[in-house]
C-alpha cells in the first residue's frame, strides 16, 4: 500500500520533470534559432529611432554602438542614461541622450534627446510613455507635432529661464488639460542641454571616447 | 466524445460562454488595453494566437495529465508557449511585434487561456480543442472591438484611428471621424469608462437574452393555462 502510494508519486513527478524538460528544450531550440535574428531586428530598429534625430547622411560611424553609459545620478533620474555618438570622418557631429524621467503624470516617459555639436537641439522623440490618451500622449509624434518645437532651439534661445511651459511663463506650449506631461519633457531636454554644455568636452572632443569601438 | 456538438461550441465562444460577458475572464488585460478599436484588435489577435495553440497543445498531451500535477503542467504548456511565440514573432515578424509586442506579456495573466486549458481542451479531442480556441478567442475579440470603439468614439469622436499602426501606410486615411472638432471626453478613455462601457455591453446581452427567454417560455404558458382551463 504505501509503496503503491510512493510509487504513484514518482511516476507523477516523473510526468512533471519531463514535461519540464521538453519545454525547456524548446525553448532552447528556439532561443539559439532566433537569437541573431532578434538581435538584428532590435538593432535595426533602434538605429531607425536615432536616424530620426540625426539624419543617416550625417554620420558615418557605428551609431548603435558608439555609446557610453551616465550613471543616474548625472540627470538625477532613476535609470542610467545612454550617449549615442556620432561622428562622422572622425569629427563629433552629434549625441543623443536616452533618457528617462519619472516627472511624467503616469510614471516614466522615455527621451531620445539629440544634441548638436553647436549645441543645438537636432531632436527630440519619445520612447515609450504611459500618459493619459488623449490628452498627455500628444508629446508621441505619431499623434501631434508638439515635439518637433525642440528643433534647433538651444539654452541660448530660448534663454534659460524661458525653457518652461507657458503656464511656468516660458515658451513652450502645454496641452489643454495636460501641463504636467510636457512639463516634464521640457524639462528633460533642458537638463540635457546643460549637461552637454558642462561636459562638452567629454562629449565632443575627447577623441578616446568617440572612438572607443 | 464521438459525437462533437461544433454547433455547440461555435455558439458557446461566441455567445452562451462567451469568454468576456459570461465567463468573465481576462477582464484585466481587457479594461486595460480598450482605449480604441486598433488596440482592442491587437490584444485579440495576441490571444487568438497563444489560446488556439495552447487549447492544441494541452488536448494533445490530455491523456498524461494527472489531477495532482495538472496546473503546473497547464502552466508550464503556456509559459512556454508565450514565449516561442514571443521569439517567433521578434525574430520573423518584428514590424508585428512592434505593435503587439506589449499585448503578449499581458496574454500569459490572461486567465481565459488557463480556464479554456481546464475546463475543456483537457477534457475533449485536439479538433474540439482547436475550434473551441478559435471561437472562444474570436468572442473575446468582438467584446474587445466594441469597447474598444466605444470608448473610441466617446474620447476622441473617431473610430480606427491610428489603423496605420496594424495595417501599414493605407490604412493612415481609414479613421472615421464623426464630429468635427470634437472637444473629447477623457472619461471613456480612462479606468472608470472601462467599467461602465463594459458594464453596458454586458446589460445589452442579457436583455437580448432575457427577451430570447421570454419568447421561448410564452407559447408554454400559453399551452399550461390553455389545459387549466
Amino acid at each position: 500500500m504505501k509503496k503503491d502510494r510512493l510509487q504513484d508519486i514518482g511516476v507523477s513527478a516523473a510526468i512533471l520533470a519531463l514535461f519540464g524538460f521538453v519545454s525547456v528544450l524548446i525553448l532552447a531550440l528556439v532561443y539559439a534559432q532566433t537569437e541573431t535574428r532578434i538581435q538584428d531586428n532590435q538593432r535595426q530598429a533602434l538605429l531607425k529611432q536615432l536616424n530620426e534625430i540625426i539624419a543617416a547622411e550625417r554620420y558615418d560611424n557605428i551609431l548603435d554602438q558608439s555609446v557610453i553609459t551616465l550613471p543616474p545620478t548625472a540627470f538625477n533620474t532613476k535609470r542610467a542614461v545612454q550617449v549615442y555618438l556620432a561622428t562622422k570622418a572622425e569629427k563629433a557631429v552629434a549625441a543623443v541622450f536616452m533618457i528617462t524621467t519619472m516627472r511624467g503624470y503616469s510614471g516614466a516617459i522615455t527621451l531620445l534627446v539629440g544634441v548638436n555639436h553647436d549645441q543645438t537641439v537636432s531632436g527630440v522623440r519619445v520612447v515609450a510613455h504611459k500618459e493619459t490618451p488623449g490628452l498627455g500622449d500628444k508629446i508621441d509624434v505619431a499623434k501631434s507635432d508638439w515635439i518637433q518645437v525642440f528643433q534647433h532651439k538651444s539654452l541660448q534661445n530660448p534663454t534659460a529661464v524661458r525653457w518652461a511651459v507657458k503656464k511656468d511663463q516660458g515658451d513652450f506650449d502645454q496641452f489643454t488639460g495636460a501641463t504636467i506631461t510636457p512639463r516634464a519633457v521640457v524639462a528633460t531636454v533642458k537638463q540635457v542641454l546643460q549637461w552637454s554644455q558642462q561636459h562638452f568636452d567629454e562629449l565632443f572632443t575627447a577623441k578616446k571616447m568617440i572612438n572607443h569601438e | 466524445m464521438n459525437d462533437i456538438d461544433y454547433k455547440k461550441i461555435i455558439k458557446d465562444g461566441l455567445w452562451d460562454n462567451n469568454p468576456a460577458l459570461i465567463q468573465m475572464l481576462g477582464l484585466c488585460p481587457l479594461m486595460a488595453v480598450t482605449t480604441n478599436v486598433i488596440n482592442g484588435l491587437g490584444l485579440g489577435l495576441a490571444t487568438l494566437i497563444t489560446l488556439v495553440a495552447s487549447n492544441f497543445l494541452v488536448s494533445m498531451v490530455r491523456s498524461y495529465l494527472r489531477p495532482e500535477i495538472r496546473i503546473p503542467i497547464y502552466v508550464l504548456i503556456i509559459a512556454a508557449n508565450v514565449t516561442v511565440i514571443e521569439l517567433l514573432m521578434q525574430a520573423y515578424f518584428h514590424d508585428l511585434y512592434q505593435i503587439l509586442g506589449i499585448f503578449i506579456p499581458l496574454i500569459v495573466t490572461n486567465c481565459i487561456i488557463i480556464g479554456r486549458a481546464e475546463a475543456f481542451a483537457s477534457k475533449n479531442n485536439i479538433a474540439s480543442a482547436w475550434l473551441d480556441g478559435v471561437m472562444m478567442s474570436i468572442g473575446f475579440m468582438v467584446v474587445l472591438v466594441i469597447l474598444g470603439g466605444m470608448r473610441e468614439l466617446f474620447t476622441n469622436g473617431t473610430l480606427l484611428d491610428q489603423a496605420h499602426l496594424m495595417f501599414g501606410e493605407m490604412a493612415r486615411n481609414w479613421t472615421i471621424h464623426f464630429v468635427d472638432d470634437y472637444q473629447g471626453f477623457l472619461f471613456a478613455a480612462l479606468p472608470p469608462g472601462a467599467f461602465m462601457g463594459l458594464a453596458l455591453i454586458l446589460a445589452f446581452k442579457n436583455y437580448i437574452d432575457a427577451r430570447q427567454r421570454k419568447a421561448a417560455v410564452l407559447p408554454v404558458n400559453n399551452a399550461v393555462s390553455a389545459v387549466i382551463k
